[in-house]
């Protein structure tokens, strides 16, 4: 038993140890450019490999995008960043769980359809959507603006998330509901009461999910904005050197480092609620 | 405390068919009421449609004289528990028996909600196992919480959907008791649904038997076993059933494939005409000539015996016979409603485990023809039953209803 088991483990280390390698080497090095000064990074004689870990690490390139010359770029990019992020996560969580809870808990006509359609809406190239978009956009004075981004993004995220939830709500026992009910609970209640803590794992999902294709999302945030709403992945394309002929690498790399964090934080507090089997002894099993 | 009033209540699906047909039923203060019958008879929807998680297609539903028909589920003031006991997992023991006391804002402070939920944990014994999770809770144990929760309200009436399905055997003899003894306590009205008949006769005040959605027969246990007013009745409440057997009219006596019977005076009467009749006789009422004790106007009989179960307590003899025509069409009709498999060929009788018989010989047996029910084969109506004796009987129960509730409450102002 003992030995089977450790048979286990070490055919894990050895599947897990280069995925992990493979994945986190690109962070590492992201993280070692964004410390290495400008002067290091242009020096073909310091691009060897020994060279990884900078040898005179420095915050300069912090310094730049924070409070430097790159922070006229960097700062509102970060703020429109966090705004459009919050805001469509928000939205599409909520009206995800409506959608999802009607289509799991009630029967209406066309139920099917609006199912499908989601899944269909999911399927369009977002290149293909883009410039038709950036037409409307300007017309109707979306462009450049934060609901300009939110609804793209909703459009994207929503299908998932009304498939992803719709799961989760189809898992929850009927009698629960009923039960709440029964128990003196008004629809609104025993919804917020019993079923939406039942479904939490899938409300973070959502979330998740929704949260992270906006915050990554390059090619809505450089089509259908300027300088008002640009966001982080677009404003990096406009980071500049200090002069023609220099790249701005360990700017590029400090901001991608600035805004991994939060991602980061969003795992580790929501791997947590994340967990399966949530419902388990709520009836007979 | 109330009075559930059924009227003409008819469920009807989206095809048309009626789930329920037109049950009027009148269920008294703290009775203790079993809605009972084979699979799809109804009874959990009639139970559901009283709570409120069905809608009533048509009738009255009246709780203390008021009509509730449109009342949500959360206005009824009535607690179910439900057979896979519906605990919510996210929530403790504790949290789940107090739910229904936050739910109703305002109405209770903390310390009221606490001293009613510890009051219900310790009367189901669930006090070590309040900080729980439902998740690491025995099937027992949760079915105790799903009680606590609906007890620790002052609802107006407790219902249970088959709340011991779902639990062993043995666990399910010690809950029936407990349920039993917890109703009598709090004196509450009870609707009890179940397909188990132990769980109806050994709880029921008084029970419903249902079939296809129709109400045959609401009476007490002893009422249903003695006076069944259908063969549907007098082949469901009964283990191991009713033996029923085709019987031919000839003269003054009924021809049953084993012996001769002077036809019954109420036979006479009710059935003039007929000449094929099915009678139904319990296993028990039949027994070995042999051991003696034969009743003065026993009808004796000599049968094969095919098989024989000796169980120490008691004894198994089964007869095997031939049924054909119109007596046999019904029979199997009447199999399948009972959820049978149509295999019903044989007598079974139960004899006193000193009897002697053996399989593959023939026997001697002896039954009081009193004790015989006389069904006519196309209404199923049972010919006779004695409505003078049926009333004395639900006068009885009746009585001995009100005493345990009158004892009930007397121990509990006693212990107060």
């Amino acid at each position: 038993m003992a030995k089977e088991s450790m048979k286990g483990t070490g055919l894990w280390t050895t599947l897990a140890v280069p995925i992990m390698v493979w994945t986190v080497l690109p962070l590492l090095w992201m993280l070692s450019l964004s410390l290495k000064s400008a002067d290091t990074l242009a020096d073909p004689d310091s691009a060897y490999f020994g060279n990884f870990w900078p040898k005179e690490p420095t915050l300069d390139n912090y310094r730049l995008i924070f409070t430097g010359g790159a922070s006229d770029l960097f700062m509102p990019a970060l703020r429109n960043s966090l705004i459009v992020c919050v805001v469509a996560t928000f939205i599409s969580v909520v009206l995800a769980m409506f959608c999802a809870y009607a289509i799991s808990r009630l029967e209406f006509r066309g139920k099917k359809m609006i199912l499908t359609t989601a899944l269909a809406v999911s399927f369009f190239p977002v290149v293909a959507m883009v410039t038709p978009l950036f037409e409307v956009w300007s017309k109707t004075g979306l462009f450049d603006t934060i609901p300009g981004l939110v609804i793209p993004y909703l459009a994207l995220t929503l299908p998932l998330s009304i498939w992803t939830m719709s799961a989760f709500f189809q898992q929850i026992p009927w009698e629960m509901e009923q039960a709440a009910q029964v128990d003196g609970a008004s629809s609104w209640q025993a919804f917020r009461k019993v079923i939406i803590p039942l479904a939490t794992p899938g409300v973070f999902t959502t979330a998740i999910i929704t949260f992270f294709t906006a915050w990554n999302d390059f090619v809505f945030a450089i089509s259908l904005t300027s300088d008002q709403a640009r966001t982080v992945p677009a404003a990096l394309a406009f980071f500049t050197g200090a002069s023609q002929f220099e790249q701005p690498t360990g700017a590029i790399m400090a901001a991608s480092v600035v805004v991994t964090i939060p991602v980061v934080i969003l795992v580790l507090i929501f791997q947590r609620r994340i967990v399966a089997g949530l419902t388990s002894g709520a009836v007979k099993g | 405390m109330a009075e559930i009033t059924l009227n003409n209540l008819v469920k009807k699906y989206g095809d048309g068919f009626p789930a329920v047909n037109d049950v009027s039923l009148d269920i008294r203060d703290g009775e203790f009421m079993i809605f009972v019958g084979p699979s799809g008879c109804g009874k959990s929807t009639l139970l559901r449609m009283v709570v409120g998680l069905e809608d009533i297609t048509s009738g009255e539903l009246l709780i203390d004289g008021k009509e509730v028909n449109d009342l949500s589920p959360k206005d009824r003031n009535l607690s179910m528990v439900f057979q896979n006991y519906a605990l919510y997992p996210h929530l403790t023991v504790y949290e789940n028996i107090a739910f229904p006391l936050r739910l109703s804002k305002g109405k209770f402070t903390n310390d009221e909600i606490d001293s009613k939920v510890r009051m219900a944990s310790t009367m189901l014994e669930l006090d070590e196992h309040l900080e729980r999770k439902p998740a690491n809770l025995s099937g027992g144990q949760r079915q105790r919480v799903a009680m606590g929760r609906a007890i620790v309200r002052e609802a107006d009436a407790f219902l249970f959907d088959e709340p011991l399905s779902n639990l062993d055997a043995k666990l399910r003899g010690q809950m029936r008791t407990e349920i039993a003894r917890m109703q009598r306590r709090m004196g509450t009205t009870t609707i009890y649904v179940t397909h188990d008949q132990t769980e109806a006769l050994t709880l029921g005040d008084r029970v419903s038997v249902l079939k296809k959605g129709v109400l045959q027969q609401c009476a007490s246990p002893r009422e249903l076993y003695d006076q069944p007013v259908n063969l549907f009745v007098a082949g469901f409440i009964g283990t191991p059933p009713m033996n029923f057997l085709p019987a031919q009219v000839e003269g003054d006596e009924l021809v049953l494939p084993f012996c001769r019977v002077p036809m019954p005076a109420a036979v006479r009467e009710r059935a003039s005409g007929k000449d094929l009749l099915i009678v139904g006789i319990r296993p028990e009422h039949i027994k070995d000539a042999d051991l003696g004790d034969v009743p003065a106007n026993g009808v004796r009989f000599e049968a094969p015996v095919d098989q024989a179960e000796w169980l120490g307590n008691e004894q198994y003899a089964y007869i095997p016979f031939t049924v054909e025509g119109a007596v046999k069409d019904k029979l199997d009709e009447l199999d399948k409603e009972l959820d049978g498999e149509g295999m019903r060929t044989q007598m079974v009788v139960n004899l006193d485990p000193r009897s002697r018989v053996r399989e593959g010989d023939d026997a001697n047996f002896v039954f009081d023809p009193d004790t015989m029910h006389v069904f006519d084969p196309e209404s199923g109506d049972c010919l006779t039953r004695d409505d003078a004796k049926a009333a004395e009987l639900a006068q009885q129960s009746e009585e001995d209803r009100q005493r345990a509730l009158e004892r009930a409450r007397a121990r509990e102002t006693q212990s107060a």
